[in-house]
């Protein structure tokens, strides 16, 4: 059973780098919206994992589009604070519920799924964004761009979501 | 002292964040202020192998546009070759006259979205190629060599903002400073013009013969806007590109034969100055 989630994470930590950096990074939509899926990564993760091997992870997730994308460290950085961020993130949109041994994502509801969805984006973004262009005087530009590639990642990765739904009904 | 060990248990992973935060960090900062990381750029065995294969299957979309412009250029250099003047000396070219030497490759990733934009060629080490040698497509320039590994290397596009080339007002003297000032991905920007100079919209952009990278008169682009800056004694000028950044494949890299040399003028006389 153990095994089986790790190679579950291994292969989705593959698949997502390579659809980032190989599609996602080439779209250019309007010129600059490139949507980064990758963080949906810490979407499924397993919830209830050591911490320290999560934010682990996480860095190196970031770190390894950073080497594919010449963007060194921004997408780890912002990663690695989202991976950080992420248990008081559930506590505050699941409400107690999440400490209890039986709750899953998929208990959840829809409305809370995507809060939490949202709120990930929205923060990996802002940092992104802020590191990559590096100057406070730019802060509407930074605003923009998380508003704008920010939309267009949640929508992204809501459709994901909904392809690769583990739900068994 | 086990107050101490306790403090660190309790926040280990406080802790372990502030180390990748601080490690990021770094290698965001020294990114910003000087060159990329040797070793973690996308020209490493790996992802260049994997950018490559990709490229394998994408290229073949823009198969036909590719050939036209080659056939364009194949047209422009046939002219060139049969109005120039017959070699009169009747010696054969010989390797240690050339000035410049050129390879061709092809862009096996393209980015133009972010402030500090690397292009990534299929060619490096094996076949030469060296820091700080330009590179250019048959329409314009596009940037500087700034990493190479065994087969491939990065390119520094001309959009970014580190980014510093030469360039001049075609058939003119005026030389000026190219940037990119990270908004638009078809203009940049030549800055130190004096204001007593002719400008006209429309005027193109080439290269300038400062620069020990770029041989003198590769184009550019076209002066597309141009306003006084805020000294008013300098132009600052939009110059449109006349290279598609979002559509480049085929490339050719270029070697200044006599650039050591150059260089090292340079620094002599520097430092007699001091």
């Amino acid at each position: 059973m153990i095994n089986n989630s790790v190679f579950i994470n291994v292969v989705r930590f593959l698949l997502l780098v390579l659809a980032q950096v190989l599609i996602f990074n080439k779209l250019n939509f309007f010129g600059y919206i490139n949507p980064m899926v990758y963080v949906l990564f810490l979407f499924w993760y397993p919830l209830k994992e050591n911490r320290a091997t999560f934010i682990t992870l996480c860095f190196l997730l970031g770190l390894t589009v950073d080497i594919f994308s010449d963007t060194l460290a921004i997408n780890a950085a912002a990663t690695a604070t989202i991976a950080y961020l992420r248990p008081p993130l559930m506590r505050f949109v699941f409400g107690v519920n999440y400490e209890f041994q039986s709750f899953r994502l998929n208990n959840a509801t829809k409305a809370q799924q995507f809060t939490f969805l949202a709120l990930l984006i929205v923060i990996h973004h802002l940092a992104f964004f802020t590191l990559e262009i590096f100057s406070f005087v730019n802060i509407l530009l930074i605003l923009k761009k998380t508003l704008v590639v920010g939309t267009s990642s949640i929508i992204l990765c809501l459709l994901f979501s909904a392809l690769f739904s583990t739900k068994k009904e | 002292m086990q107050q101490i060990i306790n403090f660190l248990v309790r926040n280990k992973i406080l802790l372990l964040y502030f180390f990748f935060l601080i490690i990021s960090l770094a290698l965001t900062v020294q990114t910003h202020s000087y060159h990329q990381s040797k070793f973690l750029n996308s020209s490493n065995a790996i992802s260049g192998g994997i950018f490559e294969t990709a490229n394998d299957v994408s290229s073949y979309f823009n198969l036909r546009e590719e050939n036209r412009r080659l056939h364009r250029e194949n047209e422009r250099l046939h002219t060139l070759l049969y109005n120039s003047e017959k070699d009169t000396t009747g010696l054969p070219m010989d390797s240690t006259l050339r000035e410049y030497t050129v390879v061709r490759g092809r862009v096996i990733r393209n980015s133009y979205a972010s402030p500090l934009n690397y292009i990534t060629i299929n060619k490096g080490r094996k076949d030469s190629i060296k820091q700080d040698m330009g590179v250019i497509t048959t329409l314009g320039i596009l940037g500087i060599v700034e990493n190479t590994s065994a087969n491939y290397a990065t390119v520094q596009s001309i959009l970014n903002e580190k980014s510093n080339i030469n360039a001049k007002i075609k058939n003119t003297n005026h030389f000026g400073s190219l940037v990119w000032n990270g908004e638009d991905y078809q203009t940049v920007q030549l800055a130190d013009i004096p204001r007593l100079v002719e400008l006209h919209i429309g005027d193109t952009i080439v290269t300038g013969a400062m620069s020990s990278i770029f041989p003198e008169n590769i184009p550019i682009g076209a002066i597309s806007k141009f306003d006084l800056d805020q000294s008013k004694s300098f132009y600052s000028i939009e110059v449109r590109l006349f290279n598609d950044m979002t559509n480049i494949n085929n490339v050719y890299i270029i070697e200044d034969l006599n650039r050591a040399e150059k260089i090292e003028l340079l620094t002599e006389t520097n430092s007699n100055d001091q």
